[in-house]
């Protein structure tokens, strides 16, 4: 008989129970390490759908600027007809409205400036607009023109917003000599902490110089030792690299200390520089300055927009603005800045829902850009691909399932369809390409092509879910059917499929979903050219939402990368639909026996 | 054209369908069960035999006659401009195929416009004789089956005869397509080398890719195309991918199967669904827009904490092959220091490498690239985290749960069980999902081409730009060079990219077959 105290004191021992609380620990450890990394593949789930859904916001929105345009300069009354009409250069009076709208930009570099915070795309816009109802000719009628991609991005505080910074002293603008510049006095410190922006800048650029140092002191170092170790000939060469790089390091260090002299000064006055963050001074409606030289009561600039010159001028007259992001860092100059606020201040700036980014086709221009193109040559595709692959993969399946026999060949069909499951998908591109496009000469780029490569690629996910579907069919369902005298071929298509059915559609549409998503093979068969309009059937040459996406992300605009983000939360929205379609066909009819 | 034919014989086609089974109907003369077959059934026969032939003919002809249309132009050509290359024979070609249907031609001249003339001749020919043709087909053959309608006539059994080889021949695409892959990779592929002089090896080892910069005349310096910078960065992107996928999949699987509490699980196996349901593109640009300005904006933090992450794998991995190299000697490290050993070998593996890295860069100023392999490889092991652990979570719940019963009635705790019998016995199928895993990877484009870097670049540092064999062939087919030109190396790349996967697959299925003949 064992006696209990005796193994009682075996387990209670202390070593006994410390082992225990190690075992215990590794299993908190192993729980541990599972729940970070469920943990860790939620937080990159998370990540993804915010970088995207936070980046598409941009695409919500266009911005129109309200203009009266004089179409009748052109020589053509409301009278003239369409021909006339069509003669006319939108163009130029699209370009002749914003020189009205601000008469003192006479500078060709500043002009071209000027055209650019309006779409090219609006002159277009112009003309149908004056060709559907030539009555706006006489009167001058005012007429939203679309914002370039850069306006908008800034109207919607992209590169940052006009900080209205507070100010208490009146100001004094004197022009210099040259009319160019004026020179600002101000009676309050009013500039003072705007000026230490400018002077922690300086330290910035004082460290990196001090890093910079740093590293040509490490460099010194190493040679030093060089040296030592060396004779003859090396050791000169390295005494002159330690020469060459305390210079270096010297000159930096000097450079640093000039820069953090000038920072530790309040009162000194800076430049401000194109990588600096820009001051705007608005005196009245249209009188803007900005500032090339501030110090704390006053600087230099250069005048932006007219007003009246050596008068006092009181504090609730002038405001001052600054933009954090410098001019270097965006694509919109000061300039334009100041434009856009002035029409804003007029109220001729209006903002919308971007309706356009819905129904158009793809454009160079992001503001003009849509995604229905796309959509069109994904639906166009995704019906090939349907019509091809559902037909073959629920017939493949009822064969493998039902008739096949076994034997050396069904395997090798089996083998070949799980291998084909697993074949990267640019070789079904490359396969695509070698046999459709030039052997079968299909038409490049077109539905029809991309349809049937994305079929073969289906294919397999087809077949497997069918077969999956239709064993799951109970073997007494058949056995009923031959009894009562039904050839093998109705018991399959009379009794079996139509059970089978939902759990294949399932299947199907999981595979439509991975389809829809697909991208590589559709770029080797030529559907990324670049395609304006919208497919009106399977053989014109067409796009698809992801191979959008990926041309939109490689366009150098800024807006695109809002316009990318938002064409992908479409297509994941499609995506979302199928498979909750899926899942409901599932939950809703797949029987379990 | 060719479309509408199409739908005309289906039209056809069901014509008969009702025809015969009228036809049918009146041979019985209102004693149905007279009839061998139900009048369906002959019309069933009529249907599949007037669509077999009309769809037949308009296959042949259509495609056929398209072939033999090009085949003549371009003798054609080839006789007007007998110096010429097969290729500029084709340009001249498509350029008159653009005429003739009103196109954007690369150029005109009279040959293009005598040419475009003969195939707008041609083509018209060709589209009405294949419809003419198909039409006449069905409607013969479906008039021959009606002639055939009588009592005692075998419908049934003979349509389905010719549905179930109908089912085979569906069954059979899928052979079609692994051989229509075979060839057209292995035909590119075989121009390819004869182009280089049959330098295999030079394609294999050669360290120098830029295969397009080196073409004189057609053919293409054997130099220039070595594929190792491919083979290398595909290789680190995929390790990087692995080293991030496989711990992750895989705890994730075994906590799943093994911990997890129903609520849990109904929530975070949707969620792994979902990350294997977004598209390769959207990975893609999340690697560039977000994934890799991150990582070389903080490179300062994340570079050392990813050596320090990658130092506990090595100890890990040194700790368990120790085990195996010298039985009990791991797991006695491990104990040492009262308990605390594993922890203090952690800690300084991790010293030693972050002691190493200020050796070589003291300031941890790194210079990571913004098409950096780190960036590319994290997100693609993103991409196949849901992979790896789907995969895994299957095997583990293959497990025989007597297996699990038998531990837990030994006294082992729930980790005991997972690591000294639940992944044994699993290890076939992980190892299997791994290799599944590597060869997504390795097949895998859009992440690399949207964030992996372009030029051909030998290194060892996962922080410069490298590229892959996917982006190449990307590139290779994109690109503004000639098509036939450029197909050569894309193709033959295809071609290693399919060979590689194909026998991944393979060793794959075969591991995991294996392991179910064990427990079933």
């Amino acid at each position: 008989m064992v006696d209990m105290t005796a193994l009682s004191r075996v387990h209670g021992s202390a070593a006994a129970q410390g082992r225990m609380r190690r075992r215990r620990r590794a299993e908190v450890r192993l729980k541990v390490y599972g729940i970070a990394a469920i943990l860790l593949a939620g937080l990159a789930l998370v990540t993804l759908l915010w970088s995207v859904i936070g980046n598409a916001q941009g695409a919500l929105t266009e911005s129109y600027l309200t203009l009266a345009p004089d179409i009748a300069a052109e020589g053509v009354t409301a009278d003239s007809d369409a021909e006339a009409l069509r003669a006319v250069n939108f163009d130029g009076v699209t370009k002749d409205t914003l020189k009205a709208a601000f008469p003192d930009v006479t500078d060709r570099r500043e002009r071209r400036e000027l055209y650019a915070i309006v779409s090219s795309g609006a002159a277009f816009e112009l003309r149908d607009a004056v060709l559907e109802d030539p009555s706006r000719i006489g009167e001058g009628a005012p007429f939203r023109f679309l914002a370039s991609d850069d306006t908008d991005l800034y109207l919607q505080g992209f590169f940052g917003r006009l900080e209205d910074r507070a100010h208490s002293g009146q100001a004094r603008f004197t022009s210099s000599d040259d009319g160019e510049t004026v020179d600002v006095f101000l009676t309050a410190n009013d500039l003072a902490d705007t000026l230490l922006i400018v002077k922690e800048r300086l330290r910035g650029s004082a460290r990196t110089l001090r890093r910079q140092a740093a590293l040509q002191d490490a460099g010194v170092r190493a040679f030093e030792r060089e040296a030592e170790g060396a004779t003859g000939e090396a050791r000169e060469e390295a005494l002159t690299e330690v020469r060459r790089r305390s210079d270096q390091r010297d000159r930096l260090i000097a450079q640093a200390e000039e820069l953090e002299d000038r920072a530790s000064r309040p009162s000194v006055a800076e430049e401000i520089g194109r990588s600096d963050p820009s001051i705007l001074l608005r005196i009245g409606d249209t009188g803007w300055v900005k500032l090339t030289e501030v110090e704390p009561t006053g600087g230099r600039g250069v005048v932006l927009g007219p007003f009246e010159t050596e008068s006092v001028v009181d504090p609730s007259d002038w405001s001052y603005f600054v933009l954090d992001r410098p001019e270097a860092a965006r694509s919109i100059s000061d300039r334009q800045i100041v434009w856009i606020e002035t029409l804003r201040s007029e109220g001729a700036v209006e903002r919308q829902f971007n309706t356009r980014f819905f129904t158009s086709g793809n454009s160079r221009q992001p503001e003009l850009a849509g995604i229905w193109g796309a959509v069109v040559g994904s639906f166009w595709t995704m019906l090939v691909t349907f019509v091809v692959a559902f037909p073959i993969g629920v017939l493949a399946a009822i064969y493998l399932e039902e008739f096949a026999p076994k034997n050396r060949f069904t395997d090798f069909i089996e083998v070949n369809i799980n291998n084909l499951a697993a074949v990267p998908s640019i070789v079904f591109g490359l396969l695509g390409l070698a046999v459709f496009l030039t052997f079968f000469g299909v038409p490049r780029s077109a539905p029809l092509a991309g349809g049937l490569v994305l079929a073969l690629m289906t294919l397999p996910t087809i077949i497997i879910a069918s077969r999956a579907s239709i064993r799951a069919v109970p073997p007494s369902i058949r056995d009923a059917a031959l009894g009562l005298g039904a050839s093998k071929l109705q018991t399959s298509f009379h009794h079996v499929l139509p059970l089978a059915m939902p759990g294949i559609l399932t299947g199907t549409i999981i595979g439509m979903a991975q389809a829809l998503g697909e991208t590589a093979p559709l770029i080797m068969i030529g559907m990324v050219a670049f395609i304006t309009e919208i497919p009106g059937g399977i053989l014109d040459s067409a796009s698809v939402l992801p191979v959008q996406v990926f041309s939109w992300s490689d366009f150098p605009e800024r807006a695109f990368e809002a316009r990318t983000a938002a064409a992908i939360c479409v297509l994941l929205i499609f995506l979302i639909i199928m498979n909750a379609f899926a899942v409901f066909l599932r939950k809703r009819f797949e029987r379990r026996w | 054209m060719l479309g509408y034919t199409l739908l005309l014989v289906i039209a056809v086609a069901l014509g008969f369908f009702l025809v015969a089974q009228n036809r049918a109907v009146r041979v019985a003369d209102g004693r149905l069960a007279d009839l061998h077959s139900r009048p369906s059934y002959h019309g069933l026969y009529s249907l599949l035999w007037a669509l077999i032939a009309g769809v037949g003919v308009l296959a042949l002809i259509g495609i056929g006659g398209s072939w033999l249309v090009t085949s003549t132009l371009l003798g054609r050509i080839a006789a007007e401009l007998p110096e010429a290359l097969r290729i500029e024979h084709q340009l001249v070609l498509s350029d008159a195929q653009a005429i003739a249907r009103g196109g954007i031609p690369s150029a005109v001249d009279a040959l293009r416009e005598a040419i475009a003339e003969d195939f707008a001749r041609l083509d018209a020919i060709r589209r009405w004789g294949a419809m003419l043709a198909a039409l006449v087909a069905a409607l013969a053959a479906g008039t021959l089956t009606l002639s055939q309608v009588a009592t005692p006539f075998r419908a049934r059994n003979r349509s389905e005869r010719i549905v179930r080889s109908l089912l085979l021949a569906a069954a059979v695409i899928a052979v079609l397509t692994t051989i229509g892959i075979v060839l057209s990779l292995i035909f590119e592929t075989l121009v390819f080398f004869d182009n280089i002089g049959w330098r295999l090896d030079k394609f294999l080892f050669g360290t120098r890719w830029s295969p397009l910069s080196g073409v004189m005349e057609g053919r293409m310096d054997p130099e220039r195309v070595g594929a190792i910078p491919l083979f290398a960065g595909t290789f680190m992107i995929t390790i990087i991918a692995m080293l991030v996928a496989v711990p992750v999949g895989l705890f994730a699987a075994i906590y799943l199967s093994d911990f997890a509490s129903a609520r849990v699980r109904a929530v975070a196996k949707p969620m792994l669904e979902v990350l294997a349901g977004v598209p390769t593109v959207v990975y893609g640009f999340f690697a560039a827009i977000t994934v890799a300005p991150f990582v070389r904006g903080q490179s300062t933090w994340i570079i050392p904490l990813l050596l320090v992450a990658l130092s506990f794998f090595l100890v890990s991995v040194g700790l368990i092959l120790l085990d195996r190299i010298v039985p009990g000697s791991g797991r006695r490290l491990r104990g040492a220091f009262n308990g605390l050993g594993a922890i203090v070998l952690y800690v300084v593996g991790a010293a030693l490498m972050l002691l190493y890295t200020y050796s070589v860069n003291p300031t941890f100023s790194f210079n990571v690239a913004s098409e950096s392999a780190l960036a590319a490889g994290i997100v693609m092991g993103i991409m196949i985290i849901p992979f790896i652990s789907s995969l895994s979570d299957d095997v583990i719940n293959a497990v025989p749960q007597s297996l699990r019963d038998g531990s837990y009635g030994l006294g082992a705790t729930r980790a005991e069980t997972i690591r000294q019998v639940i992944l044994p016995a699993a290890l076939p199928g992980i190892v299997s999902a791994v290799l599944l895993g590597v060869s997504r990877a390795v097949g895998e484009t859009m992440i690399v081409v949207m964030a992996a870097g372009q030029g051909a670049n030998l290194t060892w540092n996962p922080m410069e730009a490298v590229t892959t064999v996917t982006v190449q062939i990307v590139m290779l087919i994109t690109g503004d060079t000639e098509a036939t030109v450029a197909a050569g190396p894309a193709f033959t790349l295809g071609f290693t990219l399919f060979i590689v996967t194909l026998l991944l697959n393979i060793l794959a299925l075969r591991i995991v077959r294996r392991y179910r003949e064990l427990y079933d």
